[in-house]
């Protein structure tokens, strides 16, 4: 490798450290105006009336839009389309946007708010799972979606991979242990520091663009299509580099929609920059999850079976919430070998900001879960917990009870990294009473094997143009959200031609001039575009060599590609030369390539959720120190080693561990969206408890522990030259390492999150009481699951799909 | 409001304009100077994201009224680097020190402040100094990192 692997500055470090980088908000236009959006101070209630015409009067203001100016829904998942850019009748949180105020400048249009006149009438609220699980009548007003599968239930799932009906009870049944415990994970928010921020704009043809902070131009590009009844070819949607995503961004916001409806209406440019009060209400982060975990072990600690049922608070709207739902569940299996997985999931509707995809995007929650379970049954067992995870490793290229295809696994030389540089073997256990390490693991896709609308086509494409002066320039649609993603462009790209990636100018996530690439998110962008980065960089090179080849009077196979020279034996010439003889030999030189993921084995109705080309592994370990006075828990050191495939650019790929330990972290001992109720006299509406960066807290500078990173490269084939994802894999054994460090510290155990003081201290009062020393969820409500989708197993001789439900009982 | 005027020294040369009294400095910079370098996370003091350099201190310029920075000197971003980088701006560069890039800026005014008064500061101060300033990207490690190492170069 010539380029992958070397420590180096990424292509675009010099414009991020001069403030030269253009996000969203620093765009400004002739003429631009500024929107303001009016916000529902209710949790849940019908508009009955606005009155805009006061705020249209106002000096300055230039439009006032409504919910009767968008008749269209919108929704990043097909299944629902249950938003709309303002609510025409329903409001369904505290912040969902009812009006638009467009004017001079932004102080304008804030103090027209306050003039448009909105009627409502107050319905109740719905603020848990719980209550969102009551009957209610079919036409309630209690119900805040009708189109949800069951009241406020807005979607039911239910799997068992096994031969037959109630095979996984059968198998806990005859296990030498079973072990049955409830999980809490609560939700969070990505809280990028920048906010969201769009302009809209008719350009000198007349189409519309719109500069977004947003981590999926493409599916931004179809809702605005959509919405606005434009055609496609009118739209053009430019990602700014995002001033972090972490998942905040991959839904199409309200704003977006409004703020291109306003430039089209007006005819001049529309700036909207969303407060921070306004982004914790876009929200879109981790869901709340309630876990009852059932699993089985033999004596020697082999896995059995898991019986793993989940129940997901999901705010007011459908976001992702429908794949989020799934992935409660789907990569228990791709870790730890199961033969039987029975999985139960339910997500509710609630009268709170819509829940989405965070980093590790519905798959954190039930890790949290399965890593703490397997401290507490190796503990029973007697066994080392990182012993008891090396017996129970999924095999490299094997399918799972689920029917997902593992590649490349590196995550026993994960174990055996953290266990060595941390003195496990010395110190677990034996650190004293107060303090304690914790172990887990986790596992997390390399993007999502499915795009998010049914197609058959590349989910990325790349195109490279090649000048005459050998300058070569990439476009592709992926989106710059500080991950890197140029950075693996230019990479890839320079290591296949042998030049520097500092020579290559990269044109990304702009649906106007680049191939479609469908965005950053689910780890996809490294896999995705670099495979097709590769196709069409090999493409270039093919012909290159041939023309070199010609002129050097060798055969074009021997020719290799470095430090800017096409050569062989001595023999040489510049890259830029070659460049010259191949556009001379084939006219204008460029080519595309693009990616298909490989298709996924499971045919079972819901198997494209949780299909990847690869996974990557992660081990952890945690120190904590607990003051049993306080509950106070300071974490020292954190180790950790991820399974990359192959390290592209070490200084970037340290940066994604040590950020998601960071996040992990920061999660695992005080990240919360908590909600309260106001009193009667101010509405009873169900708001936010701490919608600024003051209130929700987060890790700073001082609060961080040493971090010792280990990059293990075990590549993967289906990946560009090896290299897995690294963005959020990390961040998934943190939280449950955090959690068994402090059971070994103080022999406590915080089965939710996040585990602060108050909760240690209390475990720590109930286990000196008698009363077993653990805080956590005490009670898992019923919850209506259906008849679990019978899917055979790879080893019960399945072929992947379900058993048909009518011929279920014939096959034993 | 009607429209006053300010004098100022931005990054070594005298700015005159006439602007909207209310506008706090990060809009002034922002808005009626096009220095967009500084960027905003809260505009309530609260991310660290919009810190410059006030007559040499660290500042949240979401904070100081436009107003009140007549006369004075105001060092942003833009001003660090002429045809090469700040020492600062390269160690953030090449250490991973930005990945998204957002809240380098204020990082780096702040850095930049703290080196001004200590030369070569321990592990310990450069995290205080930079406690204010939140990132959500790194895990502040290659920040941490990048600072001593700007220190170094600096020192050279």
């Amino acid at each position: 490798m010539k380029v992958l692997g070397k420590a180096r500055r990424r292509v675009d470090g010099r414009a991020k450290v001069t403030g030269q980088t253009r996000f969203a908000d620093d765009i400004v236009q002739p003429r631009m105006l500024h929107m303001k959006l009016l916000r529902s101070p209710h949790a849940h209630a019908l508009i009955e009336e606005i009155e805009v015409a006061e705020a249209q009067g106002h000096p300055g203001v230039h439009l006032v839009l409504t919910g009767k100016d968008f008749p269209i829904s919108y929704g990043i998942l097909p299944v629902t389309q249950d938003e709309y850019p303002l609510a025409p009748q329903q409001v369904r949180y505290v912040g969902d946007p009812v009006a638009a105020v467009v004017a001079k400048d932004e102080q304008t249009a804030t103090e027209a708010l306050e003039l448009v006149r909105v009627k409502y009438k107050v319905l109740p609220t719905i603020s848990t799972p719980e209550e969102a699980l009551q009957e209610v009548e079919p036409r309630s007003n209690a119900r805040i979606h009708s189109y949800s599968e069951r009241g406020n239930i807005h979607r039911l799932q239910a799997f068992e991979f096994a031969a037959e009906k109630g095979a996984v009870d059968t198998a806990l049944g005859a296990a030498d242990h079973v072990f049955e415990d409830l999980f809490f994970y609560e939700g969070n928010t990505h809280l990028p520091i920048e906010q969201h921020a769009t302009v809209a704009a008719l350009d000198a043809d007349g189409k519309l663009t719109l500069w977004s902070a947003t981590q999926v131009p493409h599916y931004v590009h179809r809702s605005l299509a959509r919405v606005l009844q434009l055609s496609p070819s009118q739209i053009r949607v430019i990602a700014t580099p995002n001033g972090g995503g972490f998942g905040g961004k991959c839904d199409v916001c309200n704003h977006e929609m409004v703020a291109g409806k306003a430039a089209l209406v007006l005819g001049r440019p529309v700036k909207i920059c969303l407060n921070r009060e306004e982004v914790f209400y876009m929200h879109r982060g981790r869901h709340p999850v309630l876990m009852k975990f059932r699993t089985g072990v033999t004596k020697d600690g082999k896995l059995t079976g898991m019986h793993l049922q989940t129940l997901v608070d999901g705010g007011g709207y459908g976001s992702y919430g429908v794949a989020s739902t799934f992935y409660t569940g789907a990569l228990q299996t791709v870790t730890y070998h199961l033969p039987k997985y029975k999985f139960e999931a339910a997500r509710v509707f609630t009268n709170k900001p819509p829940c989405g995809p965070k980093r590790g995007h519905g798959t954190p929650q039930p890790r949290f879960g399965q890593e703490i379970q397997l401290d507490k049954i190796a503990e029973r067992l007697g066994i080392d917990p990182a012993e008891l995870r090396l017996r129970n490793l999924v095999k490299a290229n094997s399918l799972t009870a689920n029917w997902l295809k593992v590649g490349s696994i590196g995550l026993e030389q994960c174990i055996n990294a953290v266990v060595e540089r941390s003195q496990w073997k010395r110190r677990f256990r034996k650190l004293g009473f107060g303090k304690g390490l914790g172990l887990a693991c986790g596992s997390y896709l390399c993007g999502a094997g499915l795009p998010i609308y049914w197609n058959k086509m590349p989910q990325s494409g790349v195109q490279i143009l090649i000048d005459r002066s050998g300058q070569v320039t990439v476009f592709c649609g992926a989106t710059e959200i500080g991950q890197g993603s140029d950075d693996v462009l230019a990479a890839i790209v320079a290591e296949v031609l042998g030049i520097d990636p500092f020579e290559i100018r990269c044109v990304t996530g702009d649906t106007g001039i680049t191939p479609v690439d469908l965005g950053s998110y689910s780890s996809r962008v490294t896999v995705m575009m670099g495979n097709a980065a590769i196709q069409a960089a090999e493409k270039l090179k093919k012909m290159i060599a041939e023309a070199a080849a010609e002129q050097l009077e060798i055969v074009p196979d021997k020719l290799g590609f470095a430090n800017g020279q096409v050569s062989f034996d001595g023999k040489a010439v510049t890259f830029a030369e070659a460049v010259r003889f191949a556009e001379e030999k084939f006219g204008t030189l460029g080519a595309v390539g693009s990616y298909v993921p490989p298709r996924a084995p499971g045919r079972f109705k819901g198997a494209g959720v949780g299909p990847s080309p690869a996974y990557s592994y992660t081990a952890c370990v945690v120190e904590a120190h607990v003051d049993p006075h306080t509950g106070w828990i300071t974490v020292p050191k954190i180790w950790i080693a991820h399974d990359i495939g192959r390290t592209i650019n070490p200084v970037l790929a340290r940066g994604q561990v040590e950020g998601s330990v960071y996040m992990g972290l920061s999660e695992a001992l005080m990240e919360e969206s908590a909600f309260r109720r106001l009193p009667p006299k101010l509405s009873s509406a169900l708001v936010h408890k701490m919608p600024s960066l003051l209130e929700y807290k987060s890790i700073t500078s001082l609060d961080m522990p040493e971090m010792d990173t280990v990059l293990v490269e075990d590549p993967d084939p289906n990946c560009p030259f090896g290299a897995k994802e690294v963005g959020q894999g990390p961040l998934l054994p943190v939280m449950p390492a955090v959690a068994n460090a402090i059971y070994d510290a103080v022999g406590v155990r915080i089965d939710e999150l996040p585990i602060t003081p108050d909760k240690v201290l209390k475990a720590l009062h109930r286990k000196a009481a008698g009363e077993g020393g653990r805080v956590g969820p005490e009670h898992f409500p019923a919850v209506p699951y259906p008849e679990a989708l019978i899917v055979p197993t790879p080893w019960d001789g399945g072929d992947g799909k379900e058993i048909k439900r009518n011929d279920a009982a014939a096959v034993v | 409001m009607k429209p006053v005027p300010l004098t100022l020294r931005v990054n070594g040369e005298e700015q005159s304009i006439v602007f909207a009294p209310y506008k706090t400095l990060l809009e002034v910079l922002r808005e009626d100077l096009n220095l967009t370098g500084t960027k905003h996370g809260c505009e309530l003091g609260e991310c660290g994201a919009c810190a410059v350099l006030i007559d040499g201190e660290p500042q949240l310029s979401c904070l100081v009224l436009g107003l009140e920075c007549e006369g004075r000197s105001v060092e942003t971003v833009e001003g660090l680097a002429g045809a090469t980088l700040h020492p600062l701006q390269a160690a953030f560069a090449d250490l991973g020190a930005a990945q998204c890039g957002y809240c380098t800026p204020g990082i780096l005014m702040t850095a930049k402040a703290l080196l001004a008064h200590e030369p070569n500061p321990s592990r310990e101060r450069i995290k205080e100094a930079i406690s204010g300033n939140l990132c959500r990207c790194t895990g502040y490690q290659q920040i941490v990192e990048a600072i001593e190492e700007g220190a170094r170069r600096i020192a050279k």
